[in-house]
């Protein structure tokens, strides 16, 4: 299983990539009212990003549940 | 190296690790904002990276910054999926292959709808084509395991939707319809039986697409071959029903960098930037081995060595782009016998000196010798594409010249051909008989300048040639290629004003339009269509729409015969004063004296360059020319 830290770690280089924003840190409690564009199409971009990155794969109803990054924190490490 | 060569654009090289940071910085580089975007579109980039580069080109394209040189191209997209999620790719992919898109989406799902009212947002933005993205959840097909009947029902009910699409757009605007062939999902009923079984999602999909097909030609719309390209890729990996589910993505995300460069590929291709020419290296890219090291005996070609074999392949595909009309050239660091040696008396080689029209071997570097390439064969260096092995070689061509395409190869030469033919460089929509003898023309042009140097002077020249101009106005039979003509010429062009087969087919029926095209053949053979011009009659004024040569016929004063064409028909039209313009562009400098050198004064010179000219039709001068014309299907004119 994959350690957290790296998880987060891997998560802030993800989200500068898909917002443009070199000072995103990627932390539990962030969500989509915390960054300017995150709407559903930037985050089901930034959940394919994750998928690719991870090498994992979420059901739909997974991706539409997830509330905050701790949650996908927590997906990540159950599939990898 | 399987489907990752396709999905990862492994002919691309990799994007630097600071791609964010430069595009942040674009605006601030030398050399223009156009370039330097293309610039970066030329790395093999990813979803989020062209989602960053399309964001950078739309606020350019808010701020009203120029993009040029890259030409503007409007794209409407009907799909009955997402289109959100494709815009971004293609609007940054097709900056790769120099085209500055912009694209206008139907609404969702309203595919008819937006083609058949002539007040939709997709009829309205006036789109130079329509990209077709319909997939098999969009078409009326209906599975009716082994029910023939229904079947082909099914299948006459998907191909009549297609049509209907594509008969709302003809009739609300005059773009051309991008039609993509259906990717069939790989779920199967019976099991293997399903080709075989009528109505069956992979026999039905199996004949939609065989129909597409066979309706493009002579439409004058073109094939995206989606099918084709899931298949090459992988079905199953090419449709995702958790994406289609949540968020109806048409395919899986991985391919969107692919697809999205197959659509600037097509672009680019009707706007005439398809590259020509072909230029090889030799020692292990031709062949294994070094010649001038190994001598024509220790290199390594031909069948029974498994990798004689891969440089063989490398061979036989040169030969099969140069049968559709791809030139060949030679460029390698050798002495120029030693590099002609296998060509000439190596008997497993399949090239021979003659199927090349360039070679240079000599010990300058490679940049200098492409741009020799370049000028022997009057075609620009974006028509260039350089297969090299040597990646040092290939970086300092991309360096130096970025216009000429250098694709990355991997280190097995079994895969050379098959990386070059996915790269997608010589990309075309349509292919007419003349394709095929292009290659022949740039050799006997070879031929002709050799025979130039002999020749006392100029005219002496010219009238050993025997030429036979043949004009006649526009036909049916002529279209393709005068269509191809308009989207291709660049530096003998005035105006490059860019038509469909549709607008060409208006403008043979205007009787205010004058219309020419002019054939020309020679003592060593038939050069084919080599001009068009087009004149809008406004008065007693003909305008020049339209004046575009080949290159290849470049100072054989066909430019005067068809001048004096002209005059002849405006007598007999009793028209008075023929009025020319020159829109410069960067590829057409060699046109500026056009009008000044036949004869033409200049009326106004404007901002932009351009230059309005004109001619009186009494006082303009009959000259004698070194070459027969003969007129064909002219009522006007007499032969």
């Amino acid at each position: 299983m994959i350690d957290t830290t790296d998880i987060y770690e891997k998560l802030s280089v993800i989200f500068r990539d898909v917002f443009e924003d070199e000072t995103l840190i990627a932390k539990p409690s962030l969500t989509a009212d915390d960054i300017a564009g995150w709407d559903s199409l930037t985050n089901l971009r930034l959940v394919l990003t994750v998928q690719k990155a991870f090498g994992v794969k979420f059901t739909a109803h997974e991706i539409t549940s997830l509330n905050n990054v701790g949650e996908l924190a927590t997906l990540v490490q159950a599939k990898t | 190296m399987g489907a990752g060569l396709y999905a990862e654009l492994g002919w691309l090289p990799r994007p630097p690790e600071d791609f964010h940071a430069r595009c942040r910085n674009v605006s601030e580089q030398e050399g223009g904002l156009g370039s330097s975007i293309q610039a970066l579109a030329r790395y093999a980039l990813d979803e989020n990276q062209l989602t960053r580069l399309a964001k950078l080109i739309g606020e350019a394209r808010e701020q009203r910054l120029s993009l040029s040189p890259l030409v503007p191209f409007r794209l409407a997209i009907v799909s009955n999926a997402t289109s959100q999620f494709i815009v971004p790719a293609l609007v940054a992919s097709a900056a790769r292959h120099g085209i500055a898109l912009e694209c206008c989406e139907a609404n969702f799902d309203q595919v008819v709808q937006e083609v058949l009212s002539a007040d939709s947002a997709i009829s309205r933005a006036q789109p130079d084509a329509v990209l077709i993205a319909v997939d098999h959840r969009g078409l009326p097909l209906r599975q009716c395991q082994g029910d023939a009947a229904a079947a082909q029902e099914t299948v006459e009910a998907a191909l009549a939707h297609l049509e209907l699409i594509r008969k709302g757009v003809a009739a609300n605007s005059k773009a051309i319809c991008i039609v993509q062939t259906v990717a069939r999902p790989p779920e199967t009923i019976f099991g293997n039986a399903d080709l075989a079984v009528p109505g069956t999602m992979r026999s039905l999909v199996d004949r939609v697409n065989r129909g597409i097909a066979e309706s493009i030609s002579g439409s004058g719309d073109v094939l995206f071959d989606v099918a084709g390209l899931a298949e090459t890729v992988g079905l199953a990996g090419w449709h995702d029903p958790t994406l289609w589910n949540l968020a109806k993505l048409p395919f899986s995300n991985v391919f969107l960098p692919l697809y999205a460069d197959h659509v600037g590929r097509i672009v680019a291709a009707l706007r005439g930037k398809s590259r020509r020419c072909l230029i090889l290296d030799l020692d292990n890219t031709v062949w294994g081995g070094v010649i001038g090291d190994d001598g024509i005996e220790g290199i390594v070609i031909g069948q029974g060595d498994p990798t004689g074999e891969a440089h063989l392949s490398v061979q036989q595909t040169a030969l099969t782009l140069r049968e559709r009309g791809i030139v060949l050239a030679v460029s390698s660091k050798n002495h120029d016998e030693v590099a002609r040696g296998p060509f000439q008396t190596h008997p497993d080689m399949l090239l021979r000196e003659k199927h090349i029209a360039v070679f240079q071997a000599n010990w300058d570097d490679k940049a200098t010798n492409i741009e020799a390439i370049a000028n022997a064969l009057s075609l620009g260096l974006d028509s260039m594409v350089l297969l090299d092995d040597n990646p040092a070689e290939r970086a300092l061509v991309r360096q130096l010249l970025p216009q000429v395409a250098v694709p990355e190869l991997p280190d097995d030469p079994a895969l050379f051909a098959r990386t070059l033919l996915a790269s997608g460089y010589f990309e075309a929509v349509a292919f007419s008989a003349e394709d095929r003898q292009r290659a022949d023309f740039y050799e006997e042009n070879a031929r002709r300048v050799a025979l130039r140097e002999e020749a006392a002077d100029l005219g002496t020249y010219l009238a050993s040639l025997d030429m036979v101009m043949t004009v006649q106005p526009f036909d049916a039979a002529g279209r393709n290629r005068i269509v191809q003509l308009i989207n291709k010429s660049n530096q003998y062009n005035l105006t490059t004003r860019r038509y469909t087969e549709r607008e060409i087919e208006e403008a043979q029926r205007d009787p205010d339009c004058l219309t020419l095209q002019v054939r020309l053949s020679d003592k060593f053979g038939d050069n084919g269509m080599i001009s068009v011009v087009i004149c809008r009659q406004i008065g007693r004024d003909w305008h020049v729409d339209t004046w575009l040569m080949s290159c290849r016929v470049l100072g054989r004063r066909v430019e005067d015969a068809v001048l004096q064409e002209l005059l002849l028909q405006a007598r007999e039209r009793g028209v008075d004063r023929i009025v020319g313009i020159y829109h410069p562009t960067e590829r057409n400098k060699l046109v500026e004296d056009h009008y000044a050198k036949l004869g033409f004064a200049l009326v106004e010179r404007q901002q932009d360059g351009t230059t309005v000219w004109q001619l009186s039709v009494a006082q303009a001068p009959i000259a004698t020319l070194p070459l027969e014309v003969r007129h064909l299907g002219s009522e006007l004119v007499g032969a």
